[in-house]
């Protein structure tokens, strides 16, 4: 098969990482190659990051391009509107609603567009948009947000609903588990 | 079972199968993990040392007592470690040694984009560069036994995109040779003029039998490596530049790829560029393979159509070399910038804005508060390496004393102790008028929170001997020392505004831990009482992520909000309530 791309962006502190690692892991254990691309040090502190995560049978190049991802996982609007372009035009997107504040924003220097979802779509994009932080509330913790998304790509994936489940059980620390379940298991009853 | 390993978490493993038995290193982004990941391994003792020349230099001393050692660094530590990097290839080693020095092409944690693999031409010391994290692994472990026949430390080089990227591994086992004997031999180990010139002489013989193993037997063990495909197009590339050529030309073009930089073959790659008919030499940052191609008169296209800065990609390659790009999609939005920030609750803003308040000149340096620079605090003037806070500051002020009372430098625990006490004994010695500000955040924050010699933990997690920060300013000659609380906004602004008013050296420690620290425990997130708020924005000029404006009120994100009250401290109505 082609080599798959998936992009995940957010806001550093969002657990972009995190969803990442849980993407990787099963991705590997249905036995792809694959390459997982994490951007560390500065730009965790607020700003906007990426994660790049590519599988097939020999993946050569560990990041995407602008017109590369067949899926754009955004944990964040403007987020999403910033990465656009790395989307292939037939590519899908998940776009998680919540919306948080660019310093340039809180500063004054620049506002929060709005309309942005609608943006994404008049684009051309393959919009699916879900309120995650709500979600992951329900779950037990804002800070779900992540496995929740994962959930919803889950659901959109080839792969089992238990290769899943196993790497979360992996990749999710042990006292954390049962509500990143829950998370999960919310993303993936999502209905768009 | 294959392993899905970042490129450090691998190179650590490499280390460990290799049979490292110490490892020194200084955290800087990307190389860090290779040490944090050889730390969990008992048998490897493992430490942070003050700076990256400590570090190389304790690993230089255990590979001549005979145990093969490790160090590890990013791109702009190598230069703090350059003056024992270039004597070490004289003298050579006894036990392995393996350095990691990470580059960071692209800036995205970096000051600058300096290309290491100078430092290896310069320092004759060999080089070697994996492209995906099974050869972190491999070229890791394969470097202890080049190190030991040669006679010389090997360098590994990585690049942000190889040192951040996980991809499978097999592991192995650890081939653990014991420690070697160590014998007395001063014309090997005593760097003086007669010892060092008989050494020169051992060093250009070595580069000679170098080379030689980079045109054979480093192709034999698959380290340097010809693919041939379609010979219209030859690629020469090591790294991950020969991963992007992979994924934009696929069989449309051969490859020569090299797993040693230093030194670089020059049959190999001569006879590779003659059977194919375009040679691209695909590299960032500097023209370093090409300079070597064109010195042996083999003709390549590199830097002319290339670039000299930022990374490469697929598409960069695609583009230059078929004239092909993808379409995209664009969405009509104004999308504001996201830069990053001081974390909501960070140490560093009271103080920041308590400088920003008096108004005066800020000799910055490397670390979280480096963000202090950004608006709205924007109290940072001039940023330039580790520790250079301080002593630019020094210059500053014999530049014109007058500077003195409207000047002062602040600079991060770990940096000051790297480097920032050399540029404190000078102030004391020289007597300049100096201001120091050590934002003491009890830890080493920026790289992701690593222990430092002021914080009383090793990078096991036990416990040691603390630097007393005040102490050391007393004990090298600085009379005036003082502590500040940076969620306190008086306190701060008082004891800078009295100290840069005093005709003496002075030292201010602003101590709080970093907010993301685990042991450091929250108050409950602050509100804001929608009656009671005039929406003045006064809070918004402290730069918190936290706070925002919503239907022209001020908000606080609950989730984010710890409670450190300075954001209360600056509203005149009493509107932030706990």
């Amino acid at each position: 098969m082609a080599t798959k791309s998936i992009m995940i962006v957010g806001v550093g502190g969002q657990g972009t990482l995190l969803a990442s690692r849980i993407l990787g892991a099963a991705l590997v254990s249905e036995g792809f190659d694959v390459k997982v691309s994490e951007v560390h040090g500065m730009s965790q502190r607020g700003g906007s990051v990426v994660t790049y995560v590519r599988y097939g049978e020999c993946v050569a190049s560990p990041i995407i391009e602008k017109g590369e991802a067949d899926l754009l996982l955004s944990f964040e609007q403007l987020e999403a509107a910033r990465w656009l372009a790395y989307l292939k035009t037939d590519g899908k997107l998940i776009v998680n609603t919540q919306t948080i504040d660019p310093m340039t924003v809180i500063s004054g220097a620049d506002t929060y567009p709005d309309g942005v979802l609608d943006a994404l779509r008049a684009a051309g994009a393959d919009v699916t948009a879900i309120d995650a932080l709500s979600l992951a509330v329900e779950a037990g913790s804002a800070k779900a947000v992540n496995v929740v998304l994962i959930g919803v790509l889950a659901s959109k994936s080839e792969i089992a609903k238990q290769v899943w489940i196993d790497a979360l059980h992996e990749t999710v620390p042990p006292k954390f588990l049962e509500m990143n379940l829950k998370a999960f298991e919310l993303g993936w009853n999502y209905e768009n | 079972m294959k392993k899905l390993l970042l490129g450090n978490e691998a190179v650590a493993r490499g280390l460990f199968e290799g049979g490292c038995r110490v490892a020194s290193s200084y955290p800087g982004t990307p190389s860090t993990e290779v040490t944090e990941c050889a730390a969990l391994y008992d048998e490897i003792y493992c430490e942070w040392a003050p700076n990256e020349k400590v570090a190389m230099e304790t690993a230089i001393g255990a590979a001549i007592a005979g145990a093969r050692s490790f160090c590890g660094m990013k791109h702009v530590g190598l230069n703090v470690a350059a003056d024992p990097l270039f004597t070490a290839s004289y003298t050579g080693v006894n036990a392995g040694m393996v350095i990691v020095v990470a580059d960071d092409p692209g800036m995205h944690s970096s000051q600058n984009e300096q290309d290491s693999r100078h430092y290896a031409m310069a320092s004759k010391t060999m080089m070697l560069e994996p492209a995906d994290s099974a050869e972190c692994l491999a070229f890791a472990k394969q470097a202890y036994v080049l190190s030991e026949r040669f006679d010389t430390p090997v360098i590994l080089r990585l690049t942000t995109r190889i040192a951040h990227a996980r991809s499978l591994c097999e592991l192995g086992t650890r081939e653990d040779v014991g420690v070697l004997p160590y014998e007395k031999n001063i014309a090997k180990n005593v760097m003086m003029p007669a010892m060092a010139k008989g050494r020169h002489v051992v060093v250009e013989k070595r580069v000679l039998d170098q080379t030689a193993w980079a045109e054979s037997e480093a192709v034999d063990a698959g380290i340097n490596k010809v693919e041939w495909n379609s010979k219209k197009i030859g690629v020469i590339a090591a790294g991950t530049c020969y991963q992007y050529a992979k994924e934009a030309l696929g069989d449309q073009a051969s490859y020569l790829k090299l797993g040693c930089v230093y030194p670089l073959p020059v049959d190999l790659i001569r006879s590779f560029a003659e059977t194919c008919e375009t040679v691209y030499v695909l590299e960032e940052l500097d023209d370093y393979i090409e300079t070597h191609c064109r010195k042996h008169g083999i003709s390549v296209i590199g830097k002319d159509a290339f670039t000299l800065q930022g990374e490469y990609s697929q598409s960069l390659i695609a583009k230059v070399i078929l004239g092909t790009e993808k379409p995209v999609l664009t969405a009509d939005v104004h999308v504001p910038g996201r830069p990053p920030v001081l974390c909501a609750g960070c140490p560093h803003r009271g103080l920041f804005y308590a400088l920003k308040k008096i108004g005066v000149m800020v000799s910055g340096d490397i670390g979280c508060y480096t963000l202090g620079a950004m608006q709205p605090l924007g109290m940072i003037d001039t940023v330039i390496c580790m520790g250079a806070s301080v002593s630019a500051l020094h210059g500053r002020n014999k530049a014109n004393p007058e500077y003195s009372s409207k000047s002062v430098a602040v600079i991060g625990d770990s940096t000051f102790i790297h480097s920032g006490v050399t540029g404190l004994i000078n102030i004391a010695y020289n007597q300049s008028n100096s201001v120091v500000i050590i934002l003491d955040n009890s830890i080493t924050g920026m790289t992701g929170h690593q222990q430092n010699p002021t914080t009383g933990l090793t990078i096991k997690g036990d416990p040691t001997s603390a630097v007393s920060l005040e102490k050391l300013a007393e004990a090298v000659g600085i009379q005036r020392v003082r502590v500040v609380d940076p969620y306190n906004l008086k306190e701060c602004e008082d004891a800078i505004r009295e100290e840069l008013d005093v005709d003496a050296p002075s030292l201010i420690i602003s101590r709080r831990p970093c907010a993301l620290l685990k042991k450091v425990k929250h108050n409950p997130p602050l509100k804001v009482n929608a009656d009671k708020c005039r929406s003045c924005k006064m809070c918004m000029r402290i730069g918190c992520p936290a706070i925002s404006f919503k239907d022209n009120k001020a908000v606080i994100d609950f989730m984010q909000c710890v409670g450190c009250n300075v954001c209360r401290q600056m509203c005149k109505f009493d509107a932030i309530e706990g």
